[in-house]
């Protein structure tokens, strides 16, 4: 397999993520697309890695996934921060910034 | 997309570690990943949602392990499947698992031009992707010759040092920043035993703990609701998860009765009897009961009696 098929599934698999974040509503499935989307370039990396012959690529990914875990933690627990005050977690209904 | 790119001269460069299932396995996750990534978008349950995502992780980690990237396919698995998915799936129970997506649209249009721009975004990446000159696939045989931890060490502490200590003041960030968040200043007095307890009695419900499930039935399972001195079952005894399964009675046909309606009414049967003879007995006592029973604001109508 060559590395553009990878590369392809890697665009796929950020696409579908970017339109996730896009069309969803609630807060907690727009972070897991954001997760697809870390995942995917990941795999773009990887890929990347095993073209050019050296490791580099894989560091960067362990890297994304270091940057990904701490994200994660702070993302949910800025959820959970909304979801008590508000009782809800759609993005809709956190718009107090906006005016 | 991929017919597009397969159609390029550049794949048609050599790929120095081919290995012979490679396509197969390539096709066959890459078509499962695709469509649960697909899935999890139009999933209207978060935790549907989150178990493709689950899937996509686990098949991206098989996808490393294919390019020879080993030790990150189980980074992929422990952290990613592991330990961030499992955070959601707490973070999800927390907000509420029967919580479903409103389908209405907020921002008109907005769904037609989020696809508009999905669409020309991965036609720009693809158009992108197949104009490059990837070259071939040099293969890692060389920088994984004293295995793949080993190689990915002598990057990460040597190259990459500086980075990978940067990382740690990040995760002591990340952790702070996780703390203060979560954190709930008090804002009054915490409320002592004989507090709650008054305030329990104020609110006029019943005071008591709700009746367990099992009690004086005919046997304590969690699903089989518990007898009332009077015979009636009580639904309050049943957890409303559990008692929403139609199938408590089908599920006990086993202790007395060839069916289970058959079971249930002989029960009623028997503890109608039983409470009648201690009415006889002590008619004083019994007549107190159907006062307590009033306070527990039940029907007395469990699902094992229809």
């Amino acid at each position: 397999m060559s590395p553009g098929h990878y590369l392809a599934l890697s665009a796929i698999l950020f696409t579908i993520g970017a339109l996730g974040v896009l069309v969803r509503r609630n807060a907690l499935v727009v972070f897991m697309c954001v997760e697809l989307m870390l995942n995917a370039t990941n795999l773009a990396f990887i890929s990347f890695s095993r073209m050019h012959g050296n490791l580099d690529g894989q560091i960067i990914a362990f890297f994304v996934m270091v940057v990904a875990a701490a994200e994660v933690v702070v993302g949910l627990a800025i959820i959970m921060t909304v979801f008590r005050t508000r009782r809800s977690a759609s993005v809709d209904d956190v718009n107090l910034l906006k005016y | 997309m991929i017919s597009a790119i397969q159609g390029a001269p550049v794949l048609a460069a050599e790929v120095a570690d081919k290995q012979a299932g490679e396509p197969f396995f390539f096709w066959l996750l890459a078509i499962v990943s695709v469509s649960a990534a697909l899935g999890m978008v139009f999933m209207r349950k978060a935790v549907h949602s989150a178990l493709l995502l689950a899937t996509v992780m686990l098949s991206l980690a098989a996808l490393y392990a294919i390019q020879s990237a080993p030790f990150l396919a189980f980074v992929q698995v422990i952290v990613y499947t592991g330990a961030v998915l499992m955070l959601f799936l707490f973070v999800v129970m927390l907000v509420g698992v029967s919580s479903t997506d409103s389908l209405v649209e907020t921002i008109r249009g907005q769904r037609f031009w989020a696809a508009v721009a999905a669409i020309g975004f991965v036609a720009l990446l693809g158009a992108g992707l197949a104009n490059a000159a990837l070259g071939g696939t040099a293969g890692l045989q060389q920088a994984n010759a004293e295995g793949n931890v080993v190689g990915l060490a002598r990057l990460l502490f040597s190259k990459y040092v500086f980075a990978f200590e940067v990382t740690s003041a990040l995760l002591i960030t990340a952790a702070l920043g996780a703390m203060v968040l979560a954190h709930r200043e008090r804002m009054g007095e915490k409320p002592t035993q004989k507090v709650l307890s008054k305030r329990r009695f104020l609110s006029g419900d019943h005071p008591g703990p709700l009746p367990g499930p099992g009690t004086y039935a005919r046997h304590n399972a969690v699903d089989m609701p518990a007898m009332l001195p009077d015979g009636t079952t009580s639904v309050l005894s049943v957890n409303p998860v559990i008692a929403a399964r139609v199938d408590t009675a089908e599920r006990h046909a086993d202790l007395h009765g060839s069916t289970a309606e058959e079971a249930v009414e002989r029960n009623v049967r028997d503890v109608k009897a039983v409470t009648a003879e201690a009415a006889d007995a002590d008619a004083e006592g019994r007549v107190a009961k159907p006062g307590t029973r009033a306070a527990g604001g039940n029907e007395g109508e469990g699902e094992a009696g229809s």
